[in-house]
């Protein structure tokens, strides 16, 4: 048996934070950000099977980005530890905080103590009473662990989408807005300008059909259990019209828009 | 024995990031077998029929055109005592799904308890709900599971009610299935059913009453008319108490609300309604 090279503490973290940081960086992003209603979870994603946004527990919702099976298996995890102490106290004793300290515990002594850190990042969201009581945590690869007051974002492309979701993002969006911010956020920002009000959006830039959309939302209003996948014909109703924003000119695309407001 | 650490501050322990199964009870038999019901009272003494522990007690479920309900009196009674006057015994326990309990108190409601955050705990970890053939076969394994309390005279069963929306006929996907202490698993055909003391009677009842194309209203109606008829006969059954305003707990499931309790004003006005006619045939009979 060969004794093991020498590599430096430091070296070591660095090497790992590369390899998991590389791995974050190839997959598809994920948004989540709060709207008058709740928070939104808006994820790209190809499969309409293997999710990257869940249910937690009646207030609490997850989403993921990097290796599937390594957030999957901290998704089960969480599930079972909160419906754990959901059963033991009350179903009330259940808080986002919580959770997200335990999953800063885990993903920090996965970094340190393993061969291979988890390759992913992880955002634990709660609805609240009201609007100021909703809670979003960001979790990164070792553990690290951010309050966000507004929005996360995961994944590759997070600094363009970051760019763009900063002019975008306003507190108190109905949540047809805030999919549409969040829709606007991950198409490719070549131009740059449709993100404010649609004005530039009549360029060719956008042919490239964007992904699938993976969409759900904690919503306050809901009795009991909060959390709600938007899928088909409902989902279809709140994206901006894609193809019509795309060959129409400026004022089709306004009216659309326009449209769904009323709807709300 | 080993203790997991279950503060809040803790990682989660490799098994909760490991374990294969979506089963709570499962989990909870791996990891925290203290907390399950069966094995809590397994220390008890041999007998507890001495134990008097308070005993719920009637429950009727029937279908209808489009959906399926089900009813229980809000009694639950300590030997020859009432111990409580306004017990829920019918709980909803996901969206198309509820089950009503007789017997030892304690043990069901800690059984439904569980019943309900296994199903949850199932469609979160799967992301799909269970059919509703397992979730009458996971009941039964869970009612199974207290054999051996059950034996030392602290019995508990359960009623299950379930709309199937996988069903072929809309109208005919209401179904009941009912359960014995060792786990079997009877699936009621005939539309109805009745468990607990006050049964004899709200089944007969309900055998007069039962009309597989009755609407919602009429059927909820002849459930709560064979619930009165089982408080007649039987003292450990609740009535209607229209003085304290206790009335029986109703819930109904269809395909387009899903597990629905009736609110009270609802099952009040139908309880007053069914105590109004029988005081009329009374004052005929006289």
């Amino acid at each position: 048996m060969s004794m093991p090279l020498y590599a430096s503490p430091e070296q070591l973290m660095r090497e790992r934070s590369e390899l998991a940081r590389k791995g974050i960086a190839r997959g598809r992003s994920v948004v989540v950000l709060k709207y008058r209603g709740g928070v939104l979870f808006v994820a790209e994603n190809p499969s309409p099977t293997l999710h990257k946004v869940s249910e937690i527990y009646d207030r609490i919702g997850f989403a993921a980005v990097g290796r599937y099976s390594e957030f999957e298996s901290l998704r089960r995890g969480g599930i079972r530890h909160v419906d754990l102490q959901g059963y033991q106290y009350d179903r009330r004793d259940v808080s986002a905080r919580a959770l997200a300290n335990v999953y800063a515990q885990t993903l920090s002594t996965i970094f340190t103590e393993q061969l291979k850190p988890f390759e992913v990042e992880i955002c634990v969201a709660q609805v609240g009473a009201n609007a100021n009581e909703d809670e979003l945590y960001r979790l990164t690869y070792d553990g690290s662990i951010v309050d966000e007051p507004q929005f996360v974002v995961m994944g590759g492309q997070t600094d363009a989408i970051n760019t763009k979701l900063k002019e975008t993002f306003s507190d108190g969006m109905e949540l047809s807005d805030a999919v549409r911010v969040a829709a606007e956020a991950f198409r490719p920002s070549t131009s740059s300008g449709s993100g404010t009000n649609g004005s530039s959006s009549s360029g060719s830039a956008q042919e490239g059909e964007p992904s699938k959309l993976e969409v759900a939302v904690l919503e306050r209003e809901r009795p009991g259990r909060k959390f709600r996948r938007i899928t088909g014909a409902a989902l279809d109703a709140l994206l901006p019209a894609r193809t019509e924003a795309a060959d129409s000119s400026d004022s089709g695309s306004e009216g659309s828009e326009g449209s769904e407001k009323s709807d709300n | 024995m080993e203790q997991i650490p279950r503060n809040s501050g803790f990682a989660l322990p490799s098994a909760y990031l490991s374990s294969t199964t979506s089963s709570f009870a499962d989990f909870l038999r791996a990891e925290a077998p203290d907390l399950l019901p069966s094995k809590r009272s397994a220390g008890m003494g041999t007998s507890g029929g001495d134990l008097d522990a308070p005993h719920g007690t009637t429950i009727v479920a029937s279908t209808f055109n489009g959906g399926v309900l089900i009813a229980g009196d809000r009694r639950a009674t300590s030997g020859n005592l009432i111990a409580t006057r306004d017990m829920d015994k019918v709980y909803v326990t996901d969206a198309y799904s509820a089950v009503g309990i007789a017997g030892t108190a304690g043990i069901a409601l800690e059984l439904v308890r569980l019943y309900t955050v296994e199903l949850a705990h199932y469609e979160k970890i799967e992301g799909v709900s269970l059919s509703l053939d397992g979730k009458s076969n996971k009941l039964a394994t869970m009612v199974r599971g207290n054999l051996d309390v059950a034996m030392a005279g602290l019995a508990v069963v359960p009623l299950f009610v379930g709309y199937d929306i996988e069903a072929s006929d809309p109208k005919r996907a209401g179904r009941i299935v009912s359960f014995d202490v060792t786990g079997g698993r009877y699936e009621e055909n005939a539309g109805f059913h009745a468990i607990g003391s006050g049964s004899v009677f709200a089944k007969s009842a309900m055998k007069k009453l039962y009309d597989p194309e009755a609407d919602q209203d009429a059927a909820v109606r002849a459930a709560i008319e064979s619930l009165y008829d089982a408080a007649d006969d039987d003292t450990a059954t609740g009535g209607p108490d229209v003085a304290r305003k206790i009335y029986p707990s109703v819930v109904t499931i269809t395909a387009e609300h899903g597990a629905v309790e009736l609110p009270t004003e609802e099952t009040s006005t139908i309880a007053e309604a069914v105590v109004a006619d029988r005081a009329a045939q009374q004052d005929w009979r006289s």
